[in-house]
């Protein structure tokens, strides 16, 4: 593999890494705050993407059809968390595991029913041409990509170091009675992880929709490979998401120059597979993965 | 069995006397063969989740990968019968090897581990079995699939769809051993553990329950269970492609025996005949299903835990106007906090 | 020897230190109480004899096996039997079912067993039932035996934690906040079934914050503040030690 293609691999790599990566941010957050598997994650992903699409084939520009959607399914995630969540929030894990997995699947299929069992595009965001930086020919749309994940960490980072709202959500997910017992509302905290959680997926979604299309089973892979991406990063780590996200979407694209791309999304799961094996709490490691 | 001794059990077990009895029956009444066909899938359904039941209902485990070891069942058998002409029954029993195998690899390290990662885990085994079924073309002929797997037979007598009675009575017999060991699973020494074991895996542990172990050997139970319905299917419809292995029938698998009633057996049997034949009978609106499936499951944990199996009772109870005294037993199973704070106080 | 020994024991948790340097011995027959106040070390202490934990740091010793580095299963199956704070019956199965579990480790009727029930299995189960009435007994609940453990008032619950523990016939039994919410009668009752488990040959170590029941019920008696061991005798001595009374009893006696 020459330098220039290998500088190709890694510029996709980060592109398909930065969804990743957001997917898995986005697990985190509700995992952070609940203890809850959310296996509905990718599909916040799909229904971004095409909720993009149908805005914007309904006339409206890219920039509206972008923030209307993840709005939209921000409250999908709300709504979500109030009827389906909320209710189960004293049960067992495994019971709001389950309705996690029920969700994913009346998401997929009410997809399929609406948009059809097509893949779907939107327009690059601006124009195709490639730039060439440093070598590497890149997309505009990588960089929208790349670029707007950055923003929207940043903007998170700041937001939950920053704001009341957000601090309020990190001392539930530390210490839940103490937050408890200083008023902070437990289920407004779970509401705002799955808001947050949802827009960012959905953000995600429509970043990636101009390049790979979206069809109503997309996000299930794209939710897989996030899981994959915040157990490699540690489970429970923003960061360790960011990162385990990008460097999921780096080793995926090497492995298509060097294996082939049949096998691409098994690079995912065999990652998953061999962090669970060997060092289930991930790079980052931060809550403490109890052997019972 | 003499006589008596069939009368004693059936009387013992008169739900599932009565069960076996329609279910083997069956074929004298429908002559359809189409019917009988679906007849036949139900019955493979069954196993799966009659295997599943076991894990997700006593052990407190999810598997989100079980269509892999039904892949593993239906593919083993396929290729070990194809392209090394083996005997059919054997190479059930070598693929359900297999099966038990995989899943003591994928066990030991995940099943030890507190909190759901059996569930990732299945996830992505599941996933890269769907991969490498795709990809290994030499071996598995791709997307192609596989045609010509021979049929089972007994002598001169062969199970296939030409003979669909046949078929009918060995699919549910295999079907039927298996619902009857989960029944009697329930009230054992073993089945009591792992019934200990999911409602606070610290207390069984400190009652001497070796909680990895027994975990480990029920996700083997299942795992084989799955793979003796795969190779059945195989045997079959003598046809398979990796489009019968994916994440959406894992999916359909564990809505099945969430709907009929986690930690029942017989939840199980009806939430399989749910799932399997509604779709059946509302062949226009095929697409719908699962998302009435999908909307089910969210309902069924929020309001009706016990699922399907519980609705006697709650009726019941309802009529009777008794209030409270006692949750349902599986739904207080389901309802119950684990929590975190396992360890107590310092 | 003693039954039981721990050695210099400590245990960190990351940068909190829950024990430190903890030694005392249990005699075979004793009955010894661990005290302290809230935090004081007594409940994870109890996590590291029953081997939910492992100490950082020093070793115990049971019947002259090295307990540390044992899985809590094993250090059941070796004779440690332990009850919960936070009680973890398995609420939704009967009383009955509940002390069967215990019985795990004295039966060994496998899943083909079960599956088929074989003979042998019938006359496992059989053994195993009559073992649990009996140690239902033993705590005087029997007539309990079918109902749903979920529904037992608190005493009952535990004394059917109990029950359960000695399902599995322990040689130590550490009983955490036994009369943790007990009336007066209940706590009497409490205490005549541990001094009839004392005296059938089970050795007792305690958790407790009712210090009437402990200095009714105890020989020895072992406090812990901080982390650390800052008495250890006699109830009469203890209730007048003055490192204890400033630790924290106070008109509680």
């Amino acid at each position: 593999m020459s330098f220039d293609q290998f500088l190709q691999y890694i510029v996709s790599g980060i592109t398909n890494g930065s969804i990743y990566a957001l997917t898995a941010l986005g697990f985190t957050l509700i995992y952070n705050a609940t203890d809850i598997i959310n296996f509905a994650q990718g599909e916040f992903v799909m229904l971004g993407g095409l909720t993009a699409v149908s805005l914007h084939r309904l006339g409206l520009p890219l920039p509206v059809a972008f923030c209307g959607a993840v709005l939209i399914v921000m409250l999908v995630g709300i709504i979500f968390e109030l009827l389906a969540i909320r209710p189960l929030l004293k049960a067992s894990v495994l019971a709001q595991i389950i309705v996690t997995i029920g969700a994913s699947l009346a998401f997929r299929t009410f997809a399929m029913i609406f948009w059809g069992r097509d893949s779907l595009p939107l327009p690059a965001f601006s124009g195709e041409t490639p730039i060439k930086i440093f070598g590497a020919r890149m997309t505009p749309q990588s960089l929208w990509v790349m670029g707007l994940t950055l923003v929207i960490v940043v903007a998170l980072q700041l937001f939950y170091r920053r704001t009341l709202a957000g601090k309020a959500v990190r001392a539930c997910s530390v210490n839940p009675e103490a937050a408890r017992l200083m008023g902070i509302s437990y289920s407004r905290v779970v509401l705002i992880s799955f808001a947050v959680s949802a827009a960012i997926s959905a953000a995600g979604g429509v970043l990636i929709t101009p390049s790979s299309f979206m069809g109503y089973g997309s996000g299930a892979m794209i939710g897989l490979k996030g899981f994959a991406a915040a157990i490699l990063g540690g489970l429970g780590s923003p960061i360790g998401a960011v990162l385990g996200g990008l460097a999921l979407g780096v080793l995926e694209s090497l492995a298509v120059g060097v294996v082939s791309a049949g096998y691409k999304d098994a690079v995912a799961f065999l990652i998953l597979l061999a962090v669970l094996f060997v060092r289930p709490q991930g790079l980052m490691g931060q809550r403490p993965v109890e052997k019972v | 069995m003499n006589g008596g001794r069939l009368l004693t059990f059936a009387r013992r077990h008169s739900a599932f006397a009565m069960f076996a009895v329609v279910a083997l029956g069956a074929p004298i009444f429908l002559n359809n063969a189409y019917y009988l066909s679906v007849l036949a899938f139900t019955a493979t359904r069954l196993m799966i989740s009659l295997g599943l039941n076991l894990l997700m209902g006593q052990a407190g485990q999810i598997s989100l990968g079980h269509a892999a070891f039904v892949g593993i069942g239906a593919y083993g058998s396929a290729i070990m019968t194809t392209r090394w002409h083996m005997d059919p029954w054997l190479a059930m029993a070598l693929a359900a090897c297999i099966a038990a195998f995989a899943a003591v690899i994928i066990g030991i390290p995940t099943l030890k581990l507190k909190g759901h990662y059996l569930a990732l885990a299945t996830l992505g085994v599941g996933e890269i079995v769907f991969i490498l079924l795709v990809q290994t073309k030499s071996l598995t002929n791709g997307t192609d699939g596989l045609t010509g797997i021979p049929a089972l037979a007994v002598g001169g007598l062969r199970f296939t769809q030409y003979n669909p009675r046949a078929f009918h009575l060995l699919v549910w017999g295999v079907a039927l051993v298996m619902l009857l060991i989960s029944l009697n699973l329930s009230d054992s020494r073993v089945g009591r553990s792992l019934k200990g074991l999911h409602r606070s895996e610290v207390a069984a542990r400190s009652l001497g329950v070796d909680t990895a172990f027994h975990k480990v050997q029920i996700f083997v139970v299942s795992a084989v269970f799955a793979s003796i319905a795969g190779s059945f299917y195989a045997y079959y419809v003598q046809y398979i492609s990796p489009d019968s292995f994916t994440l959406t029938f894992s999916v359909l698998l564990v809505t099945g025996v969430v709907i009929g009633g986690l930690g029942s057996v017989w939840g199980a049997v009806w939430g399989t005949l749910l799932v399997a034949l509604l779709p059946e009978y509302l062949r226009q609106y095929d697409d719908y299903t699962n998302l009435v499936f999908g909307i089910l499951v969210i309902v069924i944990m929020i309001f009706l835990p016990t699922g399907m199996i519980g609705v006697p009772a709650l009726l019941g109870k309802w009529r009777r106007g008794i209030s409270g005294g006692g949750r349902p037993s599986s739904g207080a199973a389901m309802t119950e906090g684990t929590g975190t704070a396992d360890g107590g106080t310092v | 020897m003693p039954i039981l020994r721990v050695e210099s024991v400590s245990k960190r948790f990351g940068g909190l230190e829950a024990l430190r340097d903890v030694t005392f011995s249990l005699y075979e027959g004793q009955i010894k109480a661990l005290i302290g106040p809230n935090g004081a070390g007594k409940t994870t202490l109890f996590n590291l004899v029953s081997a939910i934990e492992a100490p950082t740091e020093g070793s115990i010793v049971f019947a002259g096996k090295e307990i540390t580095g044992m899985t809590s299963d094993r250090a059941c199956r070796v004779g440690i039997g332990r009850t919960f704070q936070h009680s973890k019956l398995f609420d939704d199965m009967s009383v009955l079912d509940n002390v069967k579990v215990g019985r795990h480790a004295k039966s060994n009727a496998g899943l083909l067993a079960a599956f088929f029930t074989t003979p042998r299995h019938r006359r496992e189960e059989q053994a195993i039932t009559e073992a649990s009435i009996r140690a239902l007994r033993r705590v005087g609940i029997e007539e309990h035996a079918a109902a749903q453990a979920g529904s037992l008032p608190l005493g009952e619950r535990h004394l059917l934690e109990i029950a359960r523990a000695l399902a599995t016939e322990p040689r130590v039994l550490l009983l955490d906040e036994p009369a943790a919410g007990l009336n007066n009668e209940e706590t009497d009752r409490l205490a005549d079934s541990v001094r009839r488990i004392r005296d059938e040959g089970i050795t007792v170590l305690l958790v407790e914050h009712d210090m009437g029941f402990v200095m009714n019920i105890s020989d020895e008696v072992v406090v812990l503040d901080y982390g650390r061991k800052i008495a250890e005798g006699p109830p009469l001595m203890i209730q007048n030690d003055e490192e204890v009374i400033r630790a924290y009893l106070g008109a509680d006696l």
